[in-house]
Formats: structure tokens, C-alpha cells, sequence
């Protein structure tokens, strides 16, 4: 006699196996489908002048965005100076001074919920503090919502990384008469140096692809603009203000602008987790 | 004498250090609260001229100053809560495929596949999904969707193409991503001897992975879902783009909407009047608020869940 529920169930294993599988593949296939159509609609946008020329007047086909790709570079800098060596310090504090204290849990507890915080939040935020007293958009604004952005991204990968390097190293560097701050700077951060920059280059990536924390603050322009009181253009609001746009020269100018920011995003991101940090190879 | 002065130098630079770094954690706590009382501190012009009314009420109208926040608050809950259906599923199977199913040279790939999901940036979901996305909703699902299934009230509408339901879907592909790493992380933390001795006894594999793993792993799992819903709530440019930006409510999914985030994205530069401006940032306090509840309480899941059961394997 067969035996019926065996088979049953050997027959749900396979289902929910399979649909296991599916569910991978689907998330793979959208990867791949969202990544073709921007590489497809993208490249074809790009051309030197997209590179090199200021937009043209609405309507108008040509032009540029140079003066975006130059605005979110500005800000990326900015707000890394900003950001990143404040945010190894505070990590530097939980993994050095606080382990077990009540002081770096709260601080560990608040960063990771600022980490997924809605980001538009922060946009409103630094125009209550800075955009308004100041008495108008400005780039400066821009990069320090991103810097805010990047903080706890960057205080939670520095602590987890410098927990990382052994206590016995610090031991020996202490035990040769070394005070904490030089063990700190001379052994753990030289220790951690490869975690540490790859999850700078994460926060990089993560912020530089923000759109809701400038449209408040950094504006748009579309001039050049190097001053850091005066708004400038980024690529992701021009995205943003050109696919909302009625023209087929903006929403080419668009997709060219999506690929440029993904393609650096995506680069940026791959290179530090494959060459700089290895996390599955451990 | 040099070694004392040497020795000085050192307290002096220990001491700097310390409270350097000690400042820039705090700055942390400080930078939550500021971010709290400025919100609260703008929002007040709005609270003050609605009172609770600013909760309930469905009016959004700038020209009479009459500002309710209900319909965006329903459009961020909605929409979020449609990106959690789709997304668990989906995203606890690529969890199971991860660790259960995959030889291990996909494993790596496979999982930074998914990793660079969530490394898009926001917009980017946003102009794909307006772009290509939804004129594909328009014109090949949504007629069949509202034909066959549209005796269900939520099922009724016209085909736009963007609306509640593609905007909770491209929702559903950006948190994917984010619950199912952490229940990978969570599943990986089962202790084989348990999943051993299910096999032991003749458990098949799925039957290991629901009467074993799963419950085993059940609060971190539950964080994981609850970190999905956080992400949702505060998503703005993809919303923003795929929402259709129509301020009310209705039961139909595929009618166009508004959420708290893309509300804030559309009128904050162009409101000029002060109850508006306060009322936006009312908005956005609400968002904040909630957000932060959700996200504290996937916080304290996942770290209990790695306290209690992933710390004793």
C-alpha cells in the first residue's frame, strides 16, 4: 500500500521549496529589470554635452546637467567631511570607553532608529534650523541634512569594526605604555582600517543617491554654483524635477541622470563589499 | 624632567580623546531630541488653530487655511502595510533560500544580489516605477485585475496605472531587502543540533523550517517584519512618484492617493502661508513619531530574540 501521507508530504517540502526558489528569482528578475531599463533609457540620454553643458531653457532640447553632477559631489564632500569623523569618534566611544554602559546602549538604540528614520524628516528639520534663519536654500543645508543622514550609518559600522580588532591587541600596544588614545589611533583604527572604510563607502553610496533631504534644503539651481550659501543642483532632485516635467528632453535628461547616480551608487557599493570587505568569505 | 612631562602629555591627550568622542556619541541623543522639540516647536501654529481635529478631519486646503491630516496619514498606513503583505513572503522565502536551499557558491552572489536591491537609490524605484512600471499596470494587469476580481470593493477603480496598490508594490520591492537579511541573520542563528534532530526523526526539509526553525526564530522574524514596515512608512521618493498625489480617501486600492511623505515632497517649497508650512511639519512630526515607535519596537524584537535565543545556542 503506498503510503499517501508520505507523499503529501514530500509533495508540500518540494512546494514550498520551489516557491522558496521563486521568491529568490523574483527578487533577482526586478533587480535586473530595473537595472536594464536604466542602462538602456540611460545610456542612450548621455552624451558629452550631458557632461559638460548647463540645462537648457524648459522646452528646449540640448543642454546639460553639469552643473548637478558638480552640485552632488559638492554635497557628497561636504557632508563626508561632516559626517564621517564625527560618526568613527562616537563609534570609537561605544567600543572603546562605553561596552556595557547605559550611556552607549542609548546611543546604539537612537542611532539605529535614525538609520531607517524617513530622511524627509530630516529635509524639514534642517529647513527649521538652517534654511529659515539663514533666509533661503542653500547648499550648506543640503550637506549637513546629509551628514545627519550619514551619522548613524557611519557610528554603528565603526563600533561594530573596532569591536572587531582583538582586546588582546590593545592589551599588548597598553602593556608596552602606550596611552588608550595612541592604542586607539595607532592599533585599532590601523586594525580596523579596512572595515572602517568600507562602511564609509557605504554611507558615500547611501547618501549620494538622497533625494528627499534636499528638495527642502539644497534646492535646485540651474547654474553653476560653488558658493555654500546659495542652493544648488543635485542629480537626484533633477531627476526628480525633470521626470515630474512634461518634456521628452527632460525625462531623457532623467534617465541619463538615474544611470549616471545608480551606476556610481552601485559601483561604489559593490567595490566595498567584494574588494575592501569581504563579508560572507569569513 | 622629560618622562613626567611625557607622562602629562599622555593624561592630557587620554582625557581630550575620551571626551571628544564621548561628545560625539551624546551629540546623537542631543540631535534625536532637537530633531523632536524643533518638529513639535513648528508644528505648534497648526496644533494650536485644529487641536486633535488635525487627526481626523480630511480637509487639505490651502487657499481657506483648513488643514486635516487623515488622508495622508491613511494613504503612509495603507500603502505600507500592502508593501508588508507582498514583502513578507516573498521575503522570508528568499531567507529560507539563503540559508536552507542554495549550494553555497550561489550563496554569495545570490544574497549581494538582494543587498544591491536595497543599495538603489529611492528615486530611482520612483521614475522606473512611474516610467515603466505603471504604464504596464494600465494597460495589461489593472483592466484584468478590475474585470475579474472587481466585485471586491477595494478591487474597483480606473486604471491608472499609479495609485495605492503600485505604489504599496514597488514599496513591497524596496523593504524586501531589509526583512529578509535579518531573517537570514536569525535563521542562521538556529543551532543545528535542533534542525539536526528534526532530520533525525524524519522531518522533511520544509517541515524543519516551519515547526522548527521558524518558531525558534519567531520575535527576530517578527522584528525583521516590523523593520520592513518602519522603512515603508518613512519611503518618500518612490511613493511621491507612484502615488498619484490625489488628497482623500477611498476604498478602491487603485484610485491615487497621497501619504504623509509625499504630501511633504509636493507642497513644502511651494506653501507660503504659515498654518500650512506648520501644518506640513505637523505631518512630518506624525510620520517621525510613528516611525520611530515602529522601528524602536523591531529594535527591541530583534534584540531580544538575539539575547534569548540566538545568544543561548
Amino acid at each position: 500500500m503506498p503510503n499517501f501521507l508520505y507523499t503529501r508530504r514530500k509533495i508540500t517540502n518540494y512546494a514550498a521549496l520551489g516557491a522558496s526558489l521563486l521568491s529568490a528569482a523574483f527578487g533577482v528578475a526586478f533587480l535586473v529589470w530595473i537595472l536594464k531599463d536604466v542602462l538602456v533609457m540611460g545610456a542612450g540620454a548621455l552624451s558629452p554635452a550631458f557632461f559638460t553643458e548647463l540645462p537648457a531653457p524648459p522646452g528646449e532640447a540640448g543642454g546639460g546637467l553639469a552643473n548637478a553632477i558638480g552640485g552632488t559631489l559638492l554635497l557628497t564632500v561636504i557632508a563626508t567631511a561632516i559626517g564621517v569623523p564625527s560618526g568613527i569618534l562616537a563609534g570609537t566611544y561605544l567600543s572603546e570607553y562605553g561596552r556595557g554602559s547605559r550611556l552607549a546602549s542609548a546611543v546604539r538604540f537612537i542611532a539605529d532608529i535614525l538609520v531607517s528614520a524617513p530622511s524627509i524628516v530630516i529635509g524639514i528639520f534642517v529647513y527649521a534650523i538652517i534654511v529659515r534663519p539663514s533666509g533661503g536654500f542653500s547648499a550648506i543645508a543640503g550637506a549637513v541634512a546629509l551628514a545627519i543622514i550619514m551619522l548613524p550609518v557611519v557610528i554603528r559600522t565603526a563600533e561594530e569594526v573596532l569591536k572587531l580588532v582583538p582586546d588582546a591587541t590593545r592589551e599588548a600596544a597598553l602593556a608596552l605604555g602606550a596611552p588608550h588614545w595612541k592604542v586607539t589611533v595607532f592599533v585599532v583604527y590601523r586594525g580596523a582600517a579596512r572595515g572602517i572604510t568600507t562602511g564609509v563607502m557605504l554611507a558615500v553610496a547611501r547618501v549620494s543617491g538622497e533625494t528627499a533631504p534636499l528638495l527642502f534644503t539644497s534646492f535646485n539651481n540651474s547654474f553653476w554654483n560653488w558658493k555654500l550659501n546659495e542652493p544648488v543642483s543635485t542629480l537626484t532632485v533633477a531627476i526628480f524635477n525633470y521626470a515630474m516635467g512634461p518634456y521628452d528632453d527632460w525625462h531623457a535628461k532623467a534617465w541619463g541622470a538615474a544611470f549616471l547616480i545608480t551606476a556610481a551608487v552601485l559601483f561604489v557599493t559593490v567595490t566595498a563589499r567584494l574588494v575592501v570587505g569581504r563579508r560572507h568569505g569569513g | 624632567m622629560p618622562f613626567l612631562d611625557r607622562h602629562k602629555a599622555d593624561k592630557i591627550g587620554d582625557a581630550l580623546f575620551k571626551g571628544v568622542s564621548f561628545f560625539f556619541a551624546v551629540s546623537v541623543i542631543v540631535l534625536s531630541c532637537l530633531l523632536f522639540a524643533v518638529l513639535l516647536w513648528e508644528a505648534i501654529p497648526a496644533l494650536r488653530a485644529f487641536g486633535l481635529r488635525f487627526l481626523y478631519t480630511s480637509a487639505w486646503d490651502p487657499v481657506r487655511s483648513v488643514f486635516g491630516a487623515l488622508p495622508a496619514i491613511y494613504g503612509t498606513v495603507v500603502s505600507s502595510i500592502i508593501a508588508v503583505v507582498i514583502a513578507v513572503p516573498i521575503s522570508l522565502g528568499i531567507a529560507i533560500f539563503l540559508t536552507e536551499l542554495s549550494p553555497a557558491w550561489l550563496c554569495g552572489p545570490a544574497g549581494m544580489a538582494i543587498e544591491l536591491l536595497a543599495a538603489i537609490p529611492s528615486i530611482i524605484y520612483g521614475m522606473w516605477g512611474l516610467f515603466v512600471f505603471a504604464p504596464l499596470l494600465a494597460s495589461r494587469v489593472e483592466p484584468f485585475i478590475i474585470e475579474r476580481l472587481g466585485f471586491i470593493p477595494i478591487f474597483r477603480g480606473a486604471p491608472l496605472g499609479i495609485g495605492m496598490l503600485p505604489a504599496g508594490f514597488i514599496l513591497a520591492i524596496m523593504i524586501i531587502p531589509f526583512i529578509s537579511s535579518v531573517a537570514r541573520d536569525v535563521f542562521r542563528m538556529t543551532p543545528p543540533m535542533l534542525k539536526e534532530s528534526g532530520y533525525a526523526v524524519g522531518a522533511t526539509r520544509w517541515e524543519v523550517i516551519r515547526r522548527i526553525v521558524m518558531p525558534f526564530t519567531k520575535s527576530g522574524l517578527f522584528g525583521a517584519v516590523i523593520l520592513g514596515l518602519g522603512r515603508a512608512l518613512g519611503e518618500t521618493m518612490a511613493v511621491t512618484f507612484l502615488i498619484g498625489n490625489s488628497y482623500g480617501m477611498s476604498a478602491g486600492l487603485l484610485n491615487p492617493a497621497t501619504s504623509i511623505s509625499a504630501t511633504l515632497a509636493n507642497e513644502f517649497t511651494e506653501a507660503v502661508d504659515a498654518v500650512h508650512i506648520s501644518s506640513l511639519v505637523a505631518l512630518g512630526l506624525i510620520l517621525f513619531v510613528i516611525t520611530f515607535i515602529v522601528l524602536a519596537g523591531a529594535k527591541l524584537l530583534i534584540k531580544r530574540f538575539s539575547l534569548a535565543g540566538g545568544g543561548r545556542a
